[in-house]
């Protein structure tokens, strides 16, 4: 389906990646927002209450975070595509809920825009540390989509790729910026709504009676249905059976749960998208993702200068973890290093796909500021003239 | 004579015999809830319950309606956004005094002090029971339980003053006993627009009953009997509960406060002027 | 009260004494005294109540608003002519 015209701002605007998100999720046709304010992302939804009455949606500030993460959950239930926004301390609260979203199948999306911590941290600067917390921050088994946008562009654009995620898989999907890049003004094209394809939210066919809500067919994802529609359905977090009704024991868990990991295990090629520059043919291939990117590539630019064979593959969905595509480049390139805006995350899943096959080399950052394009720089050349045998430094 | 129990058909009878005690009182509300929604004029596939963790949590997958069944202490929340996606959905939050009112305490005020368009029935058992006996918010002084196995020192939260500070249109206090009052309370509180709340004091006579010598199911639902005054109108800050004490049954708050929707549609409209077209859900 | 010249209850109660968890409280609060626990038990060793006085039943239906496990429900016999 296409996007709503009434929603979407065509035309070209000078944004930062905070109001991008918030055009992209009304183009999304997200219309229920749910939210409690937190630096750097507090501007998301002040422009959602801005603009929502006019675009027929509907925002709360919920009284916290915890609150927010399930009020867009009953949302959608009630029918709407529904995000919630928040930043660390507050990605903590919700973890809970989101492992609510990813048990009872909950389409919508959390915008988790990073920055520095532990704890409070430095809420007015950038880090990527939520990484592994995205991954596995609720308890129990489970798989997750996360997005990274590296500009204002990309956070429109990954904002409705999240909504239409969230609905292929049946999944809470999460959108991680950072306050680089959601407080960064850049131009955002914002195209006509007829050339925003959207995903429909699937609903059930079945007769009132007749619904099992999860039952699902090879694609792994149930149909969806909303109360009202007469279908009487029970949804829980318990590990429940095809008819959503609580079954515990331990082949109802094997089935529930596997079912729930596999649908995006299993499409994990489907939903994987990096971003990839020059990596046939090189030596050093530099893997990063959101604002780190952006200075990743200043620092190829000045290693190619002194004649490296360096490439680059960033990161669009940080999870699931482009393992495959890793793989392949493993067995052809000497050496991987990787920039983060953390003391290592995203590296231990890269160390992970390249299963010893090439050097790895982490150029950690607490965060509070990018790297220096530099260090990224004389990491490359490192990585590119290192003989094989002697001891690498990280 | 081969009948049917006319409540079968409201419940999902491929789950009976429920997970309750012999003697516990969740039974009863949930007769008493059929009853009040049969008594509405609301077409049953409108109605969603939402319910929190415990034994009264479980409350929602009996019942033969859209159900929810979410986390520890937040139904009121995921309530909020239900209603709010679709008005047209007559929302009930049925959980427990643990459940609403130690880990989800601030989802209620807040939700009253909205005056969100839900109705709260609250069965206040005086402990967590699917946990095993611990003590609640609700607690009164003296008794016992497996986490204050001296006794209770906190004073406890008196329910209906609490709603009827932080705005709840609706206050109701009845016992398992009061069957009947209990049927027209609940019809009330759901028919009323704007946020109403109903504590049932109900018998759990496995743990809070047992370890405080109070007997079974039915000498705990004999307490009651004896030791209820009914008092509609009553000032709520007079329901407090103390240990084996009386208890102050009634409707004590019945009024009149725009509810959040029509609220914020109103002074929207004031504010932004006629090009603001009312929110009426999302679809 | 039963009506002493009456030949027929007025109501009538059925029970589902698998479902029984024998609280007693359709016994103790039945307005009529219809009930009293039977010395039978169910598989979960209740004792399920049963109708000792079924003359009396007035089909209220208290029985099956008190009773937490619906196990018991008491109807209104329509009056055959």
């Amino acid at each position: 389906m296409k996007a709503d015209p009434r929603g979407v701002l065509t035309g070209a605007h000078f944004l930062d990646g905070d109001h991008a998100c918030c055009e992209g999720a009304i183009a999304a046709g997200c219309r229920f927002v749910a939210g409690y304010p937190i630096t750097p992302s507090t501007e998301v939804v002040e422009r959602i209450a801005t603009r929502f009455p006019a675009v027929g949606g509907l925002f709360i500030q919920m009284e916290d975070e915890i609150a927010s993460s399930i009020a867009i959950q009953g949302a959608v239930w009630g029918g709407a595509k529904a995000m919630t926004v928040t930043s660390g301390p507050g990605f903590s609260l919700m973890m809970e809920h989101i492992g609510l979203a990813v048990m009872t199948e909950t389409p919508c999306v959390f915008v988790d825009v990073q920055r520095g911590g532990p704890s409070t941290g430095l809420p007015t600067l950038p880090a990527q540390a939520d990484m592994m917390q995205a991954r596995w921050g609720s308890h129990g088994d489970y798989e997750i989509i996360a997005l990274c946008p590296n500009s204002p562009q990309e956070c429109f654009d990954l904002t409705i790729r999240a909504f239409n995620l969230a609905e292929e898989y049946r999944v809470p999907v999460l959108l991680m910026m950072d306050e680089c890049v959601g407080h960064m003004t850049e131009k955002v094209v914002i195209p006509i709504a007829d050339d925003i394809d959207l995903m429909a939210r699937r609903y059930t066919t079945a007769k009132p009676g007749e619904y099992l809500p999860y039952h699902a067919d090879s694609s792994l994802v149930p149909p969806m249905a909303k109360a009202g529609d007469g279908h009487r359905f029970h949804v829980t977090g318990l590990t429940h059976d095809e008819r959503g009704y609580p079954a515990m024991n331990a082949d109802a868990q094997e089935k529930c749960v596997s079912r729930i990991v596999q649908k995006i295990r299993g499409n994990a090629d489907k939903i994987s998208m990096v971003e990839e520059s020059e990596t046939e043919g090189a030596d050093v291939v530099v893997v990063s993702y959101g604002i780190t990117s952006r200075v990743a590539v200043k620092a190829i630019e000045m290693a190619k200068a002194e004649g490296i064979k360096v490439g680059h593959l960033r990161l669009i969905t940080a999870w699931p973890f482009p393992e495959r595509r890793i793989r392949e480049l493993a067995s052809r390139v000497k050496a991987f290093v990787m920039p983060e805006l953390n003391y290592g995350q995203m590296f231990y899943e890269l160390q992970s796909a390249i299963e010893g096959r090439a050097e790895t080399y982490l150029i950690p950052h607490g965060g509070g500021t990018v790297h220096d394009p530099e260090v990224i720089c004389r990491k490359i050349v490192e990585a590119a003239k290192k003989q094989p045998g002697k001891e690498t430094q990280r | 004579m081969n009948a049917i129990n006319p409540m079968s058909q409201y419940l999902r009878m491929d789950r009976i015999p429920h997970i309750w005690c012999s003697g516990c009182g969740l039974g009863t509300t949930v007769n008493c809830f059929v009853r009040a929604i049969e008594g509405c004029d609301i077409p049953l596939d409108q109605i969603s319950v939402v319910s929190g963790i415990g034994c009264t949590g479980r409350v929602a997958g009996y019942l033969k309606l859209d159900s929810f069944h979410t986390t520890h202490g937040r139904p009121i929340a995921f309530a909020t956004g239900l209603k709010l996606a679709n008005p047209k959905l007559k929302v009930v939050v049925y959980s427990g005094d643990g459940d609403l009112f130690s880990i989800g305490g601030n989802h209620f005020i807040h939700a009253a002090r909205r005056n969100m368009d839900m109705t709260i029935i609250c069965v206040n058992n005086f402990t967590y029971g699917m946990t095993g006996g611990q003590v609640t918010p609700t607690t009164p002084i003296d008794a016992v339980a497996s986490t204050a196995p001296y006794g209770n020192f906190e004073d406890p939260f008196n329910l209906p003053y609490l709603a009827d500070s932080t705005g709840a249109v609706y206050v109701a206090r009845w016992t398992t006993f009061h069957v009947r009052q209990l049927i027209k309370s609940m019809k009330e509180a759901i028919q009323k627009k704007g946020f109403s709340f109903i504590e049932i004091i109900s018998p759990c006579p496995t743990l809070y009953g047992r370890r405080n010598r109070l007997g079974d199911g039915l000498e705990m639902m004999q307490f009651y009997k004896a030791n209820s005054t009914i008092q509609n109108g009553a000032d709520t800050r007079d329901a407090v509960l103390d240990f084996k004490g009386k208890i102050l049954c009634g409707k004590f708050v019945d009024r009149e406060r725009p509810p959040f929707l029509e609220n914020y549609n109103t002074k929207m409209a004031e504010r932004i002027g006629p090009t603001f077209k009312p929110y009426e859900g999302v679809l | 009260m039963p009506d002493a010249k009456r030949k027929q209850p007025r109501g009538v109660t059925t029970i589902n004494v698998e479902l029984c968890k024998g609280c007693g409280f359709c016994i103790a609060f039945c307005p009529a005294d219809v009930l009293e626990f039977s010395a039978e038990f169910n598989s979960k060793g209740y004792h399920p109540p049963h109708a000792v006085k079924p003359e009396a039943c007035t089909g209220c239906g208290l029985c099956g608003l008190y009773c937490p496990d619906f196990a018991i429900f008491g109807i209104v016999i329509k009056d055959v002519a």
